[in-house]
């Protein structure tokens, strides 16, 4: 019955050069309903999704609107016939204000004056019906990327789309705002909207959507009904094998006898942190773990001269180290792994190859020439390890998909061969079988005896990670736990232990 | 917060710098802080002022236009000719001659959006192949012998105040109305902004740049004509090197290089300032060649402070 579905995306292809990313890939869409798209990284999600706004014109297939066939689409297209997608990066302009972005690209005017009264007083409308508060005056630049992807929803909205599209939207989203998330999509599936939810953190999918269709290598795999089904189901379905455990197993830390402190940060102020006090010893993975905002890049910062602390001492290898760059930090033996792949991390115009040798190549150049050999072999040892999807290790890195992207940049860092790595949220949009090989990696690290400062926001992995834990809150330490004291709620009520002043 | 107290800071600043040479300028010289010579630094800046309009725009969506000096250029030496040569009326000629001009803008915006040519590049090929037509038109010599009511348009008064200051006024007035009113205008800062959210959000960017790139055209056309009708004569070199004070004028106003930031207000600040160190050097007596130095670093220090500023609000 086809008049049951609001969408329809039917034998999808799409062939880049060197790549089929989607073969023959049909996805259909009720009405009301909250339907999970899941698959690795590279699986062909967001391209999939990206047919329905023309951002991508599919090499074959149909996409059927309410009936309406098309064989591409665009923008207008799209939004006539109440499509509306909020992509993996956002897609707001951070000069302009949270109304205008509201009407971007449809503005309320008379003849061609914009009517900005009117444009403030609708947000301020949509805002309320989503239960946010946002001041429609504000520049998007200057809010919260929570606040930024609800404009987007806000958006979606106010242009009575009738399927919104979410391509990993909790990624970059605190606790708190995936909550409201949820309540937002329960909100918008009881007015009979339809939502396609993409998102690798399966408990999301689960609590969220009636049905999940499951992509792998650009290839259709199953639909399936959420209430039926169970996780270790959906990881085989999406990896292709089992996935026994979450972790790989890594000896206890021992800290009799591993008693050489690498790094020390002795009263450091700076960059919001205030009188911060950590040790890290060699070979050990010390999780940070706090809520979002809570001061744990901001010391990553410091610490790899990104900003200059104001006061405090970090101690590294015995040395007092005061990093004015990261050229100086990188010299010195420690790496960053940044949290923010767009702004900081990799350079997306040029090759997986290059990007990955960056910080090396002066150590692998002889004279002003580099070891093409080494170069080379660097590369595929990150591709391989990493699982990097790749047509070639010549291809432009914005060509990949989200998730290998960011294990681009993983591979960089790892490749500098430093003694003290800095990861950042190192597994947000990365799927279930890469995250494991990432922690193999970690746990290798570690074992030949670097050392790993881990910050994330993700319960699970800190705990299962870590050796010791320490939590911050407000740009201070509120405690740290030992492996065996390792418990939920405990780094959560540290994470929420705020000052009143 | 932090940001909007630098950014109050960055648009003081530059008001700031026009107070202190226009300071620094009457002790100097007595001479400076009359009337009449602030009106002659207004009419001096007026070609700056209008042709910087359409530059803004071009500089909002990160793009440049090299080619507005040879426009100006050629506008001189069309207008001049359908004037002088072929006995067109004086309105007709500047009608066809600004026409002409706004249909180079929008050939680069051609060259930039349907065929994808770099602007830095396309909008370089369009000045070299106007100002070589310039000469073949010219023949290399000055057009001269007009309607001596064109002089109007460059050298006219009403009231005290110069005819040419009061089309720059209106010019900003139009700019910042589009900007600021127009969704068009509010279109520049998206695509500026962020091009590829903008054109996901259903803005057609390719018509955006063929609009801006005529409006510069356009812009430095009536340049254009008030330096023809100031000079009354139409030299073959008439607009040589004015892209670099006009940009100059505009980056000094705070428009990002970057694209999607930037008022007119900056502009006209920056507009003035060139205006009156230009001016000023001259009463000192100060020689050419120093006031290209001066030129040269004021617009390191411009375009420095906009990189800097934006430094500090990533990190
Ligand atoms: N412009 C492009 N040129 C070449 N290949 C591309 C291009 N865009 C996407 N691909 C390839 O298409 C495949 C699917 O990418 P897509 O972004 O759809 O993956 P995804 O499922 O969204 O992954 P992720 O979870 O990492 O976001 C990838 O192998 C990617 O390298
Ligand atoms: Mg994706």
């Amino acid at each position: 019955m086809s008049e049951d579905y609001v969408l329809q995306l039917k034998n999808i292809r799409k062939e880049y050069p060197g790549v089929v990313a989607l073969k023959d890939v049909t996805l259909e869409v009720k009405k009301g309903e909250i339907l999970g798209l899941i698959g690795e990284n590279g699986a062909g999600k967001s391209t999939l999704i990206k047919t329905c706004s023309g951002a991508v014109i599919p090499t074959s297939g149909k996409i059927i609107v309410n009936g309406k066939e098309f064989s591409e689409m665009t923008p207008q297209l799209a939004k006539e016939n109440g499509i509306a997608i909020i992509y993996q990066e956002f897609n707001n302009v951070g000069e302009l204000s949270a109304a205008e972005n509201l009407f971007l690209g449809d503005p309320i005017r008379k003849g061609i004056v914009i009517d900005r009264k009117a444009m403030e007083q609708e947000a301020a409308k949509a805002f309320e019906q989503l239960n946010i508060k946002i001041d429609p005056k504000t520049l998007v630049k200057h809010l919260t990327v929570g606040y930024q992807q609800m404009i987007e929803i806000a958006k979606a909205i106010h242009q009575d789309a009738k399927v919104l599209i979410m391509d990993e939207p909790s990624a970059p989203l605190t606790n708190a705002e995936v909550q409201s998330l949820y309540n937002v999509c329960e909100l918008l599936k009881s007015k009979g909207v339809s939502i396609v939810y993409i998102s690798h953190r399966l408990e999301e999918i689960f609590h969220l959507t009636s049905r999940i269709v499951v992509l792998r290598d650009g290839n259709y795999i199953d639909t399936l009904i959420t209430a039926d089904s169970h996780v270790d189901e959906l990881i085989k379905l999406m990896v292709g094998r089992e996935l026994k455990e979450a972790f790989p197993p890594r000896p206890l830390f021992d800290y009799e006898k591993n008693t050489e402190v690498v790094f020390e940060a002795k009263n450091v102020t700076g960059n919001g942190d205030r009188d911060v006090n950590i040790q890290i010893r060699k070979g050990e993975v010390l999780g940070l773990g706090g809520l979002v905002g809570a001061g744990r890049t901001e010391l990553a910062q410091m610490i790899f001269g990104d900003v200059q602390k104001t006061e405090g001492q970090f101690i590294f290898k015995g040395k007092e180290i005061n990093p004015k760059s990261p050229r100086e930090a990188i010299d010195l033996g420690i790496a960053l792994v940044p949290e923010d792949r767009k702004r900081h991390g990799a350079l997306l115009g040029v090759s997986v190859k290059n990007n990955i040798n960056m910080p090396i190549y002066k150590t692998i150049s002889k004279l002003a020439f580099i070891d093409t050999a080494r170069e080379a072999a660097t590369t595929e040892k990150y591709r391989k390890e990493l699982l990097i999807k790749t047509p070639t290790i010549q291809q432009n890195v914005k060509n990949l998909s989200g998730g290998n992207q960011q294990k681009v940049i993983l591979g960089k860092w790892l490749a500098a061969n430093s003694e003290l790595i800095i990861l950042d949220e190192p597994t947000r949009g990365i799927d279930v079988g890469a995250k494991f090989e990432i922690y193999k990696l970690i746990n290798q690290l570690v074992e030949i005896g670097k050392t790993v400062l881990l910050i994330s926001s993700e319960m699970e992995e800190l705990i299962g990670m870590s050796d010791r834990i320490v939590v911050f809150a407000e740009g201070r330490i509120t405690g740290e736990l030992k492996k065996e004291e390792f418990e939920q709620h405990l780094i959560l009520k540290m994470a929420s232990d705020i000052q009143e002043d | 917060m932090k940001e909007n107290i630098i950014n109050s800071i960055k648009r003081s600043a530059i008001w700031l710098v026009l107070l202190l040479l226009v300071i620094f300028f009457t002790i100097a010289n007595h001479r400076f802080l009359s009337m009449n010579n602030l009106f002659l630094v207004a009419r001096q800046v007026s070609m700056y002022g209008i042709a910087s309009i359409g530059m803004t725009f071009v500089i909002l969506i990160a793009g440049i236009d090299l080619s507005i000096g040879t426009i100006i250029t050629i506008v001189n030496v069309v207008c001049a000719y359908l004037m002088v040569k072929l006995g067109f009326g004086m309105v007709e000629a500047v009608l066809v001659s600004v026409l002409m001009a706004t249909a180079i803008g929008a050939l680069n915006g051609f060259l930039v959006s349907t065929i994808g040519i770099p602007a830095i590049i396309a909008t370089f090929a369009t000045q070299t192949v106007f100002s070589g037509a310039a000469y073949l038109i010219s023949g290399g010599i000055p057009i001269f012998g007009f309607d001596p009511r064109f002089k109007v348009i460059g050298q006219g008064y009403l009231g005290p105040v110069p005819v040419p200051v009061l089309i720059m006024a209106a010019c900003f007035i139009v700019g910042a109305f589009i900007l600021n009113k127009t969704y068009f205008g509010r279109y520049f800062y998206a695509v500026g902004g962020n091009e590829e959210a903008a054109e996901l959000s259903g803005i057609r960017v390719g018509r955006i740049k063929y609009l801006i790139y005529s409006l510069s055209g356009f812009f430095a056309g009536l340049a254009g004509i008030v330096m023809l009708s100031r000079t009354n004569s139409a030299q073959p070199t008439a607009g040589l090197g004015y892209e670099f004070d006009v940009i100059t004028c505009v980056v000094l106003g705070g428009v990002s290089i970057m694209g999607g930031l930037g008022k007119i207000s900056g502009v006209i600040a920056g507009v003035l300032i060139i205006g009156i160190l230009t001016n000023g050097m001259v009463l000192l007596n100060v020689s050419s060649y120093t006031q290209m130095i001066i030129k040269g670093l004021v617009l390191i220090f411009a375009v420095g402070f906009d990189t800097i500023q934006k430094k500090n609000s990533v990190a």
